[in-house]
């Protein structure tokens, strides 16, 4: 409860912090940190307009995307508080209740029939699954070294203690930044700033959306950010009282969103036919952290 | 009066009637045969399930012996898989042989062979004598042939039968070969000889034997390499047929493999190693080929293969846990495969009767020339949706609590295992995330240029919807798709005894660990329900809102360009652009292309054929240079009549000289000796 609460909370500024920090680090004042969330709103007021192309699918995608990312926030526990739904496995249903979102997501992409948009759904079908067995690995390593398999009792089991163990975390986070950066195609696999179609991932792939559709799109990608950082956050508490662990939480979400809005900045997008193999490349920094856990718990061989 | 007497007169009464009746009465004949074999079926199958199985002697022949028939737990879950899967495909199958009603014999022909295929499906799940059992295997087979066949004018579907004939012949073989060595060793017919034989031979003769049965089982089944009669077969087959033999008849393959894990007790950590390897790749490759194919049935036969691959990590990791002793992980490998088996057999049933409503409404499956079919054929559409869903392993339905259970079985597994089988486990999880997420492309890519965006061909007339008919099994199924989905845990306790059967773990000890996964699975079921109702929830809020407010219609956004814009929608093929070129390297695909170019540029095309690479490898390869060789005494074949006298005088002379040659030398020899 505590986890969903604080996620939502955090939702509603993240991509604000996000957006300011690029504003500073090009040279402007930038929109206040809630202008995201404002823009968001005024959709929520708005009318629509659908394609006459489009179906039943079109209507309902948007909701169902946006309820798999709710879901997927339930699982996520704050440190010693279970998130609202906890058993063992749990991530991989994590994992199997995003990617019904994103499924839906595509075909309301192809429902419209435009061109564009069917291909932004071709890219983000393969990125998204190319993605998933780095997601897995990580889980399966966490899973081996701490001897559980729901998410709660992984991360209060997970303690930092030797270098390896630093080192874990440290590939951990930067397992979990990219995918979360592949999820929400931000840079530097997708650039929600460009300006043309045919470069764009997720943001061709919702043109046709409009009024409340498009505003659940948005919004559920603030939540998924948070999400994100809420993992990533969940990694360094352990068992900590509530009066550290929520600053904790807040501090880490704002590195998170600061260091996102910087690397958006400082780096250039990559190219899109190269996309494929980084992401595959992702599996084998989690493969670097598989063979971590063997070594700290001498199974290597 | 027995219930197999019960079934064979039934079974027997039909085909002599089923000859004599108009068209209709043909179907209905056999819907009510299929229906009372299922029934007398089912009350030993139900009763063993819940653990009093049936076991009969019949005095057979002097020639079969004694005849065993043992409905045990194991037994009971496939002979119910079947059943079900029968009576749909046979209330389906009547609507869609409508169509050929004009073909009399033809459908009396067909109609028997489908009784024959479901009573020889019920028999090799129960009767344990091993010469009956090839009996009833090659009814199976040759049934199956002819159900396949049923459009033999097409040269087409001719070849893909009797390749899968050959193939299906070859299985038989292997399976032969295993019960003569059992008999030569053992005297007896019994499958109860076999794990006798297994007990007193060495560990590596037991290992030869399961892998002699494996492959022959793996044939049926359709694990890669074995399964190059599949993507042929299915598409030629009619829909239903395509749904049986899919759902169904390749499962017989699992239901063989394990009745020999059952009765073979070998080295089970080698066998699992081996079963393992041998389906993750089955898994990937089918869903890696199956995204690239243009046939939507061609497409559903691949992912069988993918299917068959899950259900095989599960009976790996199944006997992996056997091999180490670990108890949880046998449970929930051997229910996470046995649960799939039910599942796939309903979803890609499904996902096949949907095919035949549209191939019956515009005549082709060509995904390609597909196209918003989804606003003539609502229902259809939505059936095949959650299909698709329930095949890709996603919440709130099927597929998902199968993959699951395989799932926590591998993370259950991983904490006290050795380094050589964490690199398998670790192997599997890769190889089964690959194959989840393969499948969403696929099926995205299947549902999405099919069922939505605009039409990408004019048909002669409009696509409509199929008949009410065919619809209810298909409303039969997906009841209980999402029963299965959001009720997970009566059906995992239906699976217990089959389970605890196959892991040889008695009851006492696997409750405590039973009603742990149960737990877990039950919690599956209700996150699932929960999942429905926020997505239900949201959907309400958002009906409320876009009410109140203005909404209107236009035309898709075509970055300014307002004229016609369905031909440059996407296609199947550009969707799939992106991974077809990840995957060339792997794979093996035909291009053809003629590019725009030139002022005046005429017709541009471009055109891919995904071949099958193993195929090539280890069939169609070795043939051609088999046939190569053979070319050589083509020569011989002159036409020439005194070259024909020619051979028959040199065959005689050398009958009557070869002895003779051989005697004088031999007296040579002794007279050589003598001196």
């Amino acid at each position: 409860m505590i986890s969903l609460a604080l996620i939502i909370l955090v939702s509603f500024f993240f991509t604000g912090i996000v957006i300011r920090t690029k504003s500073i680090a090009s040279g402007r004042k930038g929109p206040g940190i809630f202008q995201p969330m404002k823009d968001i709103f005024r959709l929520f007021k708005k009318g629509a307009v659908y394609s006459e192309t489009t179906s039943f699918i079109f209507q309902v995608a948007p909701s169902i995307y946006f309820a798999s990312v709710v879901m997927a926030i339930m699982v996520i526990p704050f440190g010693q508080y279970k998130g609202i739904i906890s058993f063992e496995g749990d991530f991989v249903f994590f994992a199997y209740v995003l990617a019904i979102g994103k499924f839906f997501s595509i075909i309301s992409a192809l429902d419209t029939g435009s061109s564009f948009e069917g291909m932004g759904a071709s890219r983000e079908a393969l990125y998204s699954m190319l993605a998933e067995p780095a997601f897995f690995l990580l889980m399966g390593s966490l899973a081996l070294l701490t001897g559980y398999t729901s998410f709660h009792e992984i991360f209060m089991t997970f303690h930092f203690g030797s270098y390896i163990s630093y080192a874990l975390g440290v590939m951990a986070t930067f397992v979990l930044v990219m995918i979360c950066m592949i999820e929400n195609s931000r840079m530097p696999v997708d650039d929600p700033k460009t300006h043309l179609e045919l470069t764009m991932i997720h943001e061709v792939m919702i043109l046709d959306n409009s009024g409340f559709d498009l505003g659940l799109i948005l919004h559920a990608t603030n939540l998924k950010f948070a999400m994100y950082g809420a993992l990533i956050a969940n990694l360094y508490f352990g068992d900590l009282p509530l009066y550290y662990s929520i600053p904790i939480f807040l501090v880490i979400q704002t590195l998170f969103a600061v260091s996102v809005g910087l690397l958006e900045s400082f780096t250039a997008r990559y190219r899109m036919s190269h996309n494929a193999q980084f992401i595959f490349t992702l599996s084998s920094v989690s493969l670097l952290i598989f063979f971590g856990v063997l070594m700290m718990l001498g199974k290597l061989i | 009066m027995n219930l197999v007497y019960a079934i064979l007169i039934v079974v027997f009464l039909s085909l002599a009637i089923i000859p004599f009746l108009n068209s209709k009465m043909k179907g209905i004949l056999t819907l009510a045969s299929v229906i009372s074999v299922s029934i007398l079926s089912s009350i030993p199958a139900i009763k063993a399930l819940t653990g009093e199985s049936t076991e009969l002697l019949l005095s057979g022949t002097i020639v079969t012996s004694t005849i065993p028939v043992r409905i045990d737990a194991l037994s009971a879950w496939f002979i119910l898989t079947i059943n079900f899967t029968f009576i749909t495909g046979i209330i389906y199958g009547i609507s869609y042989m409508q169509a050929y009603k004009k073909q009399k014999a033809n459908l009396s022909l067909h109609w028997i062979s489908y009784i024959l295929a479901h009573t020889a499906l019920v028999a090799i799940c129960s009767v344990q004598n091993s010469l009956v059992f090839l009996i009833a295997w090659e009814i199976m087979a040759l049934s199956a042939f002819l159900l396949v066949i049923f459009e033999s004018y097409s040269a087409k579907t001719l070849k893909a039968g009797i390749n899968y004939l050959i193939q299906s012949h070859i299985s038989i073989l292997l399976l032969t070969l295993g019960f003569i060595w059992i008999f030569y060793k053992t005297g007896s017919f019994d499958f109860n000889a076999i794990r006798d034989f297994a007990n007193s031979t060495t560990a590596f003769g037991g290992l030869v034997l399961m892998i002699c049965f494996f492959m022959g089982f793996a044939i049926k089944a359709g694990f890669v390499p074995f399964h190059t009669w599949l993507p042929l077969a299915h598409p030629a087959a009619p829909a239903h047929i395509s749904g049986i033999m899919s759902g169904v008849i390749i499962k017989i393959g699992i239901y063989g493999i394990l009745r020999m894990l059952f009765l073979i007790r070998t080295d089970y950590l080698a066998i699992g190693y081996f079963i393992l390897f041998i389906s993750i790749v089955s898994g990937v490759y089918g869903v890696m080929l199956a995204i690239l194919q243009h046939n939507l049935k061609r497409l559903l036969a691949y992912h069988s293969i993918e299917n068959i691959g899950i259900i095989g990590i599960g009976i790996g990791l199944g006997c992996i846990g056997l091999g180490t002793e670990n108890n949880l992980l046998s449970i929930l490998g051997f229910s996470g495969a046995l649960l799939h088996t039910l599942n796939h057999s309903l979803f890609k049933s499904l996902l096949f009767y949907s095919a035949g409503n549209i191939y019956q409404s515009v005549h082709t499956v060509n995904i390609e020339q597909l196209g918003g079919v989804g606003k003539n054929m609502k229902q259809t559409a939505f059936l095949f949706l959650i299909a698709s869903l329930a095949i890709c392993g996603l919440p709130p339905f099927n597929g998902f609590v199968s993959e699951f259970i395989i799932y926590s079985g591998i993370f259950n597994g991983i904490h006290d295992a050795t380094f050589l089988n964490l690199m398998f486990l670790i192997f599997s999880i890769f190889g089964l995330v690959l194959i989840g997420g393969l499948a969403i492309l696929c099926f995205t890519k299947a549902f999405g240029t099919i069922f939505l965006g605009s039409p990408r061909h004019s048909f002669h007339q409009k696509p409509k919807e199929s008949n009410f008919a065919k619809r209810i099994p298909m409303y039969l199924i997906v009841v209980l798709i999402i029963t299965i989905g959001i009720f997970p845990t009566a059906f995992l306790k239906a699976l217990s005894l089959p389970v605890s059967q196959l892991s040889g773990i008695s009851t006492a000890d696997s409750i405590p660990l039973e009603t742990s996964v149960s737990k877990t699975i039950s919690q599956i079921g209700y996150v699932s329900l929960l999942f429905i109702v926020i997505a239900g929830v949201i959907f309400f809020i958002r009906k409320k809102f876009t009410v109140s407010n203005l909404y209107k219609t236009s035309s898709t956004w075509g970055c300014g360009y307002t004229g016609q814009v369905s031909k440059m929608q996407y296609t199947a093929s550009s969707f799939v652009r992106n991974y077809r070129k990840l995957a060339e390297p792997v794979l093996y695909v035909h291009k053809f292309k003629k590019e725009v170019n030139g002022i005046f540029p005429g017709k541009a095309w471009h055109e891919t054929h995904p071949k099958d690479k193993i195929e090539e490898l280890f069939i169609s390869s070795p043939i051609r240079q088999f046939k190569h060789f053979l070319n050589f005494f083509g020569k011989l074949q002159s036409g020439n009549p005194q070259m024909y006298i020619l051979y028959g005088t040199v065959f005689i002379t050398l009958l009557i000289a070869v002895p003779q040659v051989y005697e004088i030398i031999k007296t040579l020899l002794k007279f050589l000796n003598n001196l």
